[in-house]
């Protein structure tokens, strides 16, 4: 019930993030969410996208270093405290988030994506709360 | 002041003859005490009797670095180790150490010829002199510390690393003289400058050497600090540093020829090429008893003039170095050859990554970066996962080579290929 994320390595040099983004228009593939880590000489995208497979494909066909990994989406209702919530089940059951960033959101709810140290016991321990997880 | 008028003035019949005599001596020594050397002489179908003067240098084979790590450690020692009083060391292309060893007359060889390097640079047995090259397998430091003690001047053994207490001391002291790499020179100017206390020393004149540097430099420092900078020229396998040194007049510096007689030869046809032409260097040690090294390559470029100098002197000067006839790097007064570079990078993954050496000089301080292309099997989603991979090869780095590099992860396929082929090193630094 994981959901693929791609990441892609890029240095900090002007235009890299556009040839990403053109290499994913040019073969048709949606960008659903991202989030960027960055560091003085590099940083890290992750996508969550219409077809990861495919992506890491073309990616590595342009030259990018591109990896597809299993990560965690959960579903949170528009409600002060949902995180806090999430976060007590997650440490609970001794379980370390590695990173986190939205997926999307609207009125009624919030997803986020999450990467965890222990996938599988986050995973376990999330369906045995009251969280829903988001399965696209 | 000259410090062996004897020795560093003699005519050039005077010398030609002692050199001859010597080399006979120690030729002599090697054939009959250190086994690759007579088998390298007999394969080249040479016997005792075909060395009788300095020319016939030329018929004898050459020795290089691959023979001192062939016969690692003690290999080509030609007297036995009680004789031996001290071993030196310097890295080698593959991590193993060239061990190098002195007899106590070596020794004393040693410090006369620094003593000579230091009267040169006008400091005497009235001057204190600081001594800031590292301490320890490096000859640097002790091989400065006995010359400026035969010379008679207070030697104070700094060593390197705390350059707030070694200007403290020589305000405190009144030191006249420093023995130092030529950047941590440029640095200990910038402190000196930085606490504003360029009025309180009393320095005179330094010994710089053990990495290149320029005349530039020298011209800027010697403003800067109101100091005479010296270049001072050696290698471990000969010596350490004293083998040659410049006079007050800086044009090149001259080689102790009583001790080392100096050939420049073309590097591709190995024929000696005619006084002012570019060469690399080759060092014959006439008098040195623990390893005497015979026509060694040191693949240092320069050229050679016989001539006698304005100061008196008439001992042959080599030119400021032009460069290396290999890919040796010498980086913060260390040498680096890409290969070991490249060894390290293979001890972090056991597969060696696409690499590029970018070497500058920023501020005077040289600056190792090393660029390593980001593969499949290194790659990760985690930061922290490619920061202890950075860590990882830094400190790999560090072990291999001695020197802190800075490693910067690249898009792969990022690094520049010339014919197909990686550059594996690119030098920033202008030092000609």
């Amino acid at each position: 019930m994981f959901i693929k994320q791609l990441t892609v390595f890029i240095e900090n040099r002007a235009g890299r993030l556009e040839e990403v983004a053109q290499v994913l228009k040019d073969n048709d593939i949606n960008i659903k969410s991202m989030s960027l880590a960055d560091t003085s000489d590099y940083g890290l995208l992750r996508f969550i996208l219409s077809d990861s497979e495919k992506a890491v494909k073309v990616l590595k066909d342009a030259g990018f270093s591109a990896m597809a990994a299993d990560v965690i989406a959960v579903k949170l209702t528009q409600q002060v405290g949902q995180l806090s919530e999430l976060l007590n089940v997650l440490s609970s059951a001794s379980v370390n988030v590695e990173y986190m960033y939205g997926l999307t959101s609207d009125d009624q709810s919030a997803f986020i994506v999450l990467k965890t140290n222990d996938q599988n016991k986050a995973l376990e321990a999330i369906k045995a709360s009251s969280f829903e997880l988001f399965t696209a | 002041m000259i410090w062996n008028e004897a020795r560093e003035c003699m005519s050039r019949d005077e010398m030609t003859n002692l050199q001859s005599s010597r080399l006979k001596k120690v030729v002599n020594r090697v054939y009959h005490n250190v086994e690759p050397y007579r088998k390298k002489m007999q394969e080249a179908g040479l016997e005792l009797a075909d060395i009788n003067s300095i020319e016939d240098i030329t018929k004898l084979p050459f020795t290089t670095k691959d023979d001192l790590r062939d016969n690692y450690p003690f290999g080509l020692f030609a007297v036995p180790l009680s004789e031996i009083v001290r071993v030196h060391a310097s890295s080698g292309t593959t991590g193993k150490a060239t061990v190098v060893g002195y007899t106590r007359k070596d020794i004393d060889v040693w410090a006369e010829c620094v003593a000579r390097c230091c009267a040169m640079a006008g400091l005497g047995r009235d001057d204190i002199i600081q001594v800031a090259y590292g301490y320890g397998l490096f000859t640097g430091g002790l091989g400065g510390h006995y010359g400026a003690e035969h010379l008679g001047a207070t030697v104070v053994p700094m060593s390197v690393g705390n350059t707030q207490k070694l200007i403290d001391m020589m305000i405190d002291f009144g030191a006249t003289g420093l023995m130092c790499t030529p950047s941590y020179l440029m640095h200990i100017a910038e402190v000196i400058e930085e606490m504003g206390v360029k009025d309180k020393i009393k320095l005179k004149a330094t010994l710089n050497g053990a990495e290149p540097w320029t005349e530039n430099m020298r011209t800027q420092i010697e403003q800067r600090l109101g100091i005479k900078a010296h270049d001072i020229y050696g290698l471990s396998e000969i010596m350490g540093p004293g083998v040659a040194n410049d006079c007050e007049y800086h044009e090149g510096l001259h080689v102790y020829e009583d001790h080392f007689f100096a050939e420049v030869i073309d590097p591709n046809t190995l024929k000696p090429v005619a006084d002012g032409e570019t060469g690399e260097l080759v060092i014959t040690t006439l008098t040195k008893e623990g390893i005497p090294l015979i026509r060694y390559r040191t693949k240092d470029l320069t050229s050679i003039t016989h001539e006698k100098c304005r100061c008196g002197r008439t001992t042959a000067r080599i030119s400021r170095f032009k460069g290396r006839s290999d890919d040796m790097l010498i980086i913060r007064g260390v040498n680096v050859f890409p290969s070991q570079v490249e060894a390290a990078l293979l001890t972090v993954d056991g597969i060696t990554p696409n690499y590029q050496i970018i070497v500058d000089r920023v501020n005077h301080q040289d600056t190792l970066a090393i660029l390593v292309e980001i593969e499949e099997r290194f790659f990760s989603d985690e930061i922290k996962e490619l920061e202890n991979l950075q860590k990882k090869i830094e400190h790999a780095v560090h072990q291999g080579i001695g020197l802190n590099a800075k490693i910067k992860l690249v898009e792969p396929k990022t690094i520049e290929r010339s014919m197909g082929k990686a550059v594996r090193v690119i030098d920033k630094r202008k030092l000609v």
